[in-house]
């Protein structure tokens, strides 16, 4: 393979396409191999520091710690929840790490099948091994409102830069809105403008590759809340 | 294989029944993430041949005895929908697809990179709509490209053609015609980067030197599908925009 | 499996917005998804139809087969209709030989074919007693998101109306056209608390308490139904579906051209 095969930066990356010739180090998404870096995954080639990396464009949400996410309780044990986080790894949530004080065989008083919560993944082990927690401010049990997917991989879209993206549609929308990391996403909010939220998300979602994606979101939200003025900034 | 000769497949001027070459493709178009339930998937239809893959996983293992606790399990499934023929099929497994499912999943099994995803299950269905001979090549080939834009990590994608044998000569892309009447077939999958080799049969005769000018065409035309793979998913995954790469953000907490 | 378990806050979020005569992708509760009919789709067929409704997307195939006729029936033609839901359509489908829900989902179709006498059976009779063409419908579904009946009805009736009797390649004299006598449609609609919604999603059947689908022909009459699911529905109810079968029927039937 020659260098004239190593791809420009912003260009899709696919399995198997050379992305470095001995300069850098595979990150994640990437593999070497006799001292040469190739794509692992789909993606954006991204290069930090002294790594070659490649910013996944789809695939399922592998949780690492630390992220938010939000989760489903798909089955209850005596002392523990198991939480479907939309990854691979269905994750358990012990009686420790919930806000409240719970009893040996009383998880049903608190969590049942089908509630959705907000929690943290307290840790990942080697064999992805996952644990949730919810003892964190904020982490509680949603109610009310609906939750939507997206890939895990448009998440960083829906945020926007330091957030931006997201703020821009509470604040015409006044919904509230939380993004897990696991690509749900819940809102709350009047129903017609929940409508105009998740129309708003799924642009995004559709258009993660598109230009000007902040500009045309914001047109269309002016058109689609003509009444509600953007309030003054918003504080998170 | 018919292995009988008589059948004129190949005229004087070495043109096919099909109007192409000895060692001219069929069409191949190929598209990817056509379905949208699945994690990923593809549509390849090479000649006459449609076929669909989807890929649901990495999930969790079923039935749990099968799960490795160091890697993921790769389960191809091939079928043959039971009006893809001329004669109708019985619906579910026999034999023969429970055979290629095999070695299918073998060969994928090869490039991803399953480690990563320790006790869980990629499954890939590959659903033969109408079939024209080559539909496990082309099966592997929509399976590679459904691995892919399902954001599966792989060593890389794999292109696979059948080579053969008609008329005493080496043909590459066999038809349903040649495959019937034809003297040999030979169905291979390989990363055209590496020259590795991931999926291989035979059946038929042919003489070692036969053999290797087989090789010669089936690697040169896996290079040829290769590239429509790639297309493909470029197509799928074109990016227009130069605005900031999408770069983990600190999680913002609702208002 | 852990995707059936249906989230509380949807279940509770679509009710809402029922209860304010809404549907979550906008839809009129008697409005169906956009549909698309793909005919003569595979060559391998003697007739095949691919169709789509909003994102369910199901593949149909006739194969036509001389055989020997039931001997109940010594002078018509034979009618078989099976349906695949084959993995690759959703998490939820698991391989193996065909379940319940698709030993339904086939009976269900194959009712409204033979009830409304799509096909003339006695034309597929080539010599009584002896020889008559075995009609096989396959139905597979490539893509599941709700309302599987009307989708494969849809499809089955348009693989049948593009099927060509293969006469020719059985040696048995000239092909025709499948001899066809009307073209009968299904509708279903699913009942979720008090309401009635038309053409339902994944999502609105899964928590819908009752589901029914009604078959009518040209003239409105009624050809099959079938009630499912653990809910009950009011006669009220059930003579709305027929009624909304009926009008509905007549502007699908004209995607069939």
């Amino acid at each position: 393979m020659n260098n004239e095969n190593v791809r420009p930066s912003r260009e899709v990356v696919l399995p198997g396409d050379l992305l470095d010739s001995g300069r850098l180090k595979p990150g994640s998404g990437a593999y070497a191999v006799d001292g040469k870096v190739y794509a692992a995954q789909l993606g954006i080639k991204s290069v930090k520091s002294n790594f070659v990396n490649v910013i996944p464009l789809g695939g399922r949400y592998i949780p690492i710690q630390g992220d938010m996410v939000i989760g489903k309780v798909e089955d209850i044990g005596p002392s523990n929840w198991l939480i479907d986080i939309n990854s691979p790894y269905p994750a358990p949530l012990h009686v420790t790490e919930v806000p409240w004080k719970v009893e040996f065989g009383d998880t049903s008083r608190f969590l049942n099948v089908g509630d959705t919560i907000m929690a943290k993944v307290l840790m990942v082990d080697e064999t992805k091994r996952v644990q949730v927690t919810m003892k964190e401010q904020g982490l509680r049990k949603l109610q009310g409102g609906q939750v939507i997917e997206i890939s895990h991989s448009k998440v960083p879209r829906v945020i926007g830069k330091g957030g931006s993206m997201i703020q821009m549609i509470k604040n015409h929308t006044n919904c509230r809105i939380f993004i897990g990391q696991n690509g749900r996403i819940w809102l709350d909010g009047d129903i017609d403008n929940m409508m105009v939220a998740i129309r708003a998300i799924r642009m995004i979602e559709e258009g993660a590759q598109m230009s000007h994606l902040t500009e045309k979101v914001k047109e269309y939200l002016d058109t689609a809340m003509p009444k509600s003025e953007p309030q003054a900034e918003g504080t998170n | 294989m018919g292995g009988n000769s008589n059948v004129k497949l190949i005229d004087d001027n070495g043109i096919r029944i099909d109007g192409r070459k000895v060692d001219e493709l069929r069409n191949i178009k190929i598209e990817a993430g056509v379905l949208k339930n699945a994690d990923g998937s593809a549509y390849v239809e090479i000649g006459k041949n449609k076929v669909l893959a989807a890929v649901y996983g990495p999930r969790e293992c079923h039935p749990r005895h099968m799960q490795n606790p160091a890697k993921a399990i790769v389960q191809v499934k091939y079928n043959m929908i039971s009006f893809s023929v001329s004669d109708r099929k019985r619906p579910g497994p026999d034999r023969r697809s429970v055979e290629i499912s095999k070695i299918i999943s073998e060969a994928m099994e090869y490039v991803v990179f399953t480690e990563n995803y320790p006790r869980t299950s990629i499954d890939v269905f590959i659903e033969v709509l109408q079939a024209n001979a080559g539909t496990r090549c082309a099966g592997l080939t929509a399976a590679s490209v459904a691995l892919a834009d399902a954001g599966i990590p792989m060593k890389d994608l794999v292109p696979a053609i059948a080579v053969g044998k008609v008329n005493d000569q080496v043909v590459l892309d066999l038809n349903k015609e040649e495959d019937n009447f034809g003297q040999a077939d030979v169905p291979m999958a390989m990363i055209p980067r590496t020259g590795e080799v991931l999926l291989l049969q035979m059946d038929g005769h042919l003489t070692y030197d036969e053999f290797q000018h087989a090789l010669e065409l089936g690697t040169k035309a896996c290079e040829v599908v290769y590239e429509k793979q790639k297309d493909a998913l470029r197509r799928r995954y074109k990016v227009e925009n130069e605005e900031a790469p999408a770069e983990a953000e600190t999680q913002n907490q609702e208002a | 499996m852990a995707r059936s378990v249906v989230s509380e806050i949807k279940r509770d979020h679509i009710q809402k917005l029922i209860s304010k005569g809404r549907r979550l992708d906008g839809r009129a509760w008697d409005e169906f998804r956009p549909i698309s009919i793909e005919t003569n789709y595979i060559e391998s067929a003697e007739g095949s139809a691919r169709v789509r409704i909003g994102n369910t997307d199901v593949l149909v195939g006739v194969k036509m087969i001389v055989g020997t006729p039931f001997a109940d029936t010594p002078n018509k033609g034979v009618l078989s209709t099976n349906a695949e839901l084959i993995p690759m359509g959703s998490p939820s489908f698991e391989a193996g030989p065909p379940d319940e829900n698709s030993i339904e989902l086939a009976r269900v179709v194959d009712r409204g074919l033979r009830e409304s006498q799509m096909i003339d059976l006695e034309k597929l009779c080539m010599e009584e007693g002896k020889e008559v063409w075995m009609n096989f419908v396959d139905i597979y579904v490539l893509d599941y998101d709700g309302n599987l009946f009307d989708a494969a009805f849809l499809g089955a009736v348009a693989a049948l109306k593009s099927a060509v009797v293969p006469m020719k390649a059985n040696e048995k004299g000239e092909d025709f056209p499948m001899p066809i006598r009307s073209l009968p449609i299904s509708c279903t609609a699913v009942q979720i608390e008090n309401s009635i919604l038309l053409d339902p999603t994944l999502d609105e059947e899964k928590v819908a308490s009752a589901r029914l689908t009604v078959t009518t022909d040209e003239n409105g009459d009624l050809r099959a139904m079938q009630k499912g699911l653990i809910g009950a529905l009011t006669i009220d109810q059930v003579k709305g579906v027929v009624e909304t079968s009926q009008r509905v029927g007549k502007e699908l039937r004209k995607l069939l051209g």
